[in-house]
């Protein structure tokens, strides 16, 4: 079971502000789900590698070479959308 | 003729050959929209303007005498967290809620080159997390075949609006069932692709390591030209990989008046999926579903995944969460979207923007993944869930070398009740039993129609493949539709 403490802890490290009432909601839901996935610590994994990945990949990596780009306008200078209402 | 009932396929058929125009077509499915989506609320944007332009365009060249590509003039929808240019991308969340995606993803810039007509945006779980659609910061979407009834999720909008005859197709996104279970819910066909097998360039991502853009259509050959249309390696997706879909045929053509069977296939259904507690009527009617392959000639085997449904799902709610509280970072109330004005310094804006624009799910579940990574649980949570992933893929290796598909169902009930599971989340979690496995393992699965309940509401059959094996499972899938 997470504790109030802990929920008000990890929100804030998410930056994540919670009221009260959330907390006492977040803390019964995650407490839920974190009984649920616990049965994972029961199983014998040593050794075992873990996957972050699904397909095998190696690094990806293209030739560090300058592309021409389209919507340059002036040498040096990028065309952006206008932010500023009203003229210039 | 009913405009709106056409597959790809006719529809491409009747534009070439003149029966009615690309804007007829186009018309049909605006009209059928204005008239009916304030029941199902399947769009949160409709975009009437540059879907009639489009298509105009496209009968200009066939009025010209010009060839023009399958999906040319055909109308699609798309779930509302894959970007094009211009046009509103929300994510059904109120901290994108009036976001202009400033590029096309990669899957819509293929589209348009072909001549798509894009209708609108449809709804989803805020930011694809749930499976009902009813996580949407904006409005509940309701199935087409029980308005009482969620249409699954999160690509619950775009499984609505093909079954109700809103678009000819759909594009979904899939990070643990979000293409297959809404599928399934609302009666039609859902590919979930191979990890890397479609760029997830310009989707918002949810689950990096997981998430996969795929069709959703009325039938298994529509899914396939959907496909092959969207699939490829982008260089801007550095997780996308080089891949032609092979043209050979695995089986016959499944005439089975002329005899043919299908004697080379090998089925293999694992017992864990047939478990207590599922709807009756599923078991019933995937049970029957395999029974027929059997007796169109397959080799139907007994097998065990004993890793890939119970303990699968909680290793799932435990990495997806940890790639959320990762992904969704940038949602800082600075870079994008919503920002609360009140806030009087920089953790204030943080604090206070996430927690209005964001949804309870979503922080549910960003909690839940920094409380996993965070130091001291990082061990026991998501490394644990990591290599329970490896065991699921070798466990699927295994199995892969005695049999060439796997048919399980889709989800182990029906459509639910609107309501019925909103308030508690695991319940919830649980309705992804039977889908998040594959997508741990990066596995392509199509979903399709199987059979309906007493009451009418239907039932999805899952055939899932090796890795980049889309080809057998849907050559299966069309197979299947013939029987």
């Amino acid at each position: 079971m997470i504790t109030k403490k802990e929920v008000q802890h990890t929100a804030n490290l998410a930056r994540i502000g919670v009221t009260e009432a959330e907390i006492e909601k977040f803390q019964k839901d995650i407490s839920s789900v974190l009984a649920y996935v616990d049965k994972l610590k029961k199983l014998d994994l040593a050794g075992v590698e873990p996957t972050s990945h699904p397909v095998k990949i190696d690094n990806v990596t293209r030739k560090d070479e300058a592309r021409p780009w389209p919507q340059r306008l002036l040498p040096g200078f990028l065309k952006v959308k206008s932010i500023f209402n009203g003229s210039n | 003729m009913d405009l709106i009932e056409l597959t790809i396929e006719k529809a491409h058929e009747g534009l070439v050959k003149k029966e009615f125009s690309a804007l007829e077509l186009t018309k049909a499915f605006l009209d059928k929209i204005k008239d009916l989506d304030k029941k199902i609320s399947a769009f949160i944007t409709v975009t009437p303007d540059s879907a009639l332009s489009q298509a105009k365009k496209v009968d200009d060249l066939i009025s010209q005498g010009r060839g023009i590509p399958i999906l040319s003039g055909i109308p699609l929808a798309v779930k509302d967290i894959i970007l094009i240019d211009g046009v509103k991308c929300t994510a059904a969340s109120k901290i994108l809620e009036d976001y202009i995606a400033p590029y096309d993803a990669t899957v819509i810039k293929k589209l348009k080159s072909q001549g798509a007509v894009f209708l609108g945006k449809t709804n989803l779980d805020e930011f694809a997390m749930g499976a009902s659609t009813e996580n949407s910061a904006f409005f509940p979407t309701k199935n087409p075949h029980d308005l009482n009834r969620v249409p699954g999720g999160s690509s619950g909008g775009s499984a609505a609006a093909v079954a109700a005859g809103f678009s000819v197709y759909a594009l979904g996104s899939d990070t643990g069932g979000s293409i297959r279970q809404p599928a399934s819910f609302c009666g039609i066909v859902g590919l979930k692709p191979t990890y890397g097998a479609v760029s997830r360039y310009g989707l918002m991502a949810m689950a990096s390591s997981l998430d996969q853009i795929g069709p959703m259509t009325r039938n298994v050959a529509d899914a396939r030209i959907v496909f092959e249309a969207i699939a490829g390696k982008d260089e801007k997706d550095s997780t996308s990989v080089e891949y032609q879909i092979p043209d050979t045929r695995y089986l016959p053509t499944g005439d089975l008046s002329k005899g043919d069977k299908i004697q080379s296939l090998r089925i293999g259904v694992p017992k864990e999926y047939f478990i207590k507690g599922m709807d009756p009527e599923v078991e019933k009617s995937v049970k029957n579903a395999i029974k027929k392959l059997e007796l169109a000639g397959a080799k139907i085997q007994d097998i065990s995944l004993p890793r890939n449904t119970d303990d699968a799902l909680a290793a799932y709610y435990i990495i997806m969460p940890c790639e959320v509280s990762a992904n969704l970072a940038r949602y800082d109330g600075i870079k994008y979207g919503y920002s609360d004005s009140g806030a009087k310094d920089l953790m204030e804006v943080y604090l206070k923007s996430r927690k209005e624009g964001f949804g309870k799910e979503v922080r549910r579940r960003i909690i839940i993944g920094t409380y996993a990574l965070s130091s001291g649980y990082y061990e026991a949570y998501y490394l644990q869930a990591q290599k329970v992933r490896t065991k699921i893929i070798e466990d699927f290796n295994n199995v892969f070398k005695s049999v060439d598909v796997i048919v399980v169902p889709t989800a182990p009930t029906p459509a639910f009740k609107l309501e019925e599971k909103s308030e508690d989340p695991l319940s919830m979690y649980l309705a992804d039993i039977f889908v998040t496995a594959v997508n741990l393992a990066g596995l392509p699965a199509l979903s399709l129609p199987c059979g309906k309940t007493a009451s009418g509401l239907p039932i999805g059959l899952q055939i899932i493949g090796k890795q980049f094996e889309e080809n057998k499972i849907l050559e299966l899938g069309e197979f299947f539709e013939k029987l």
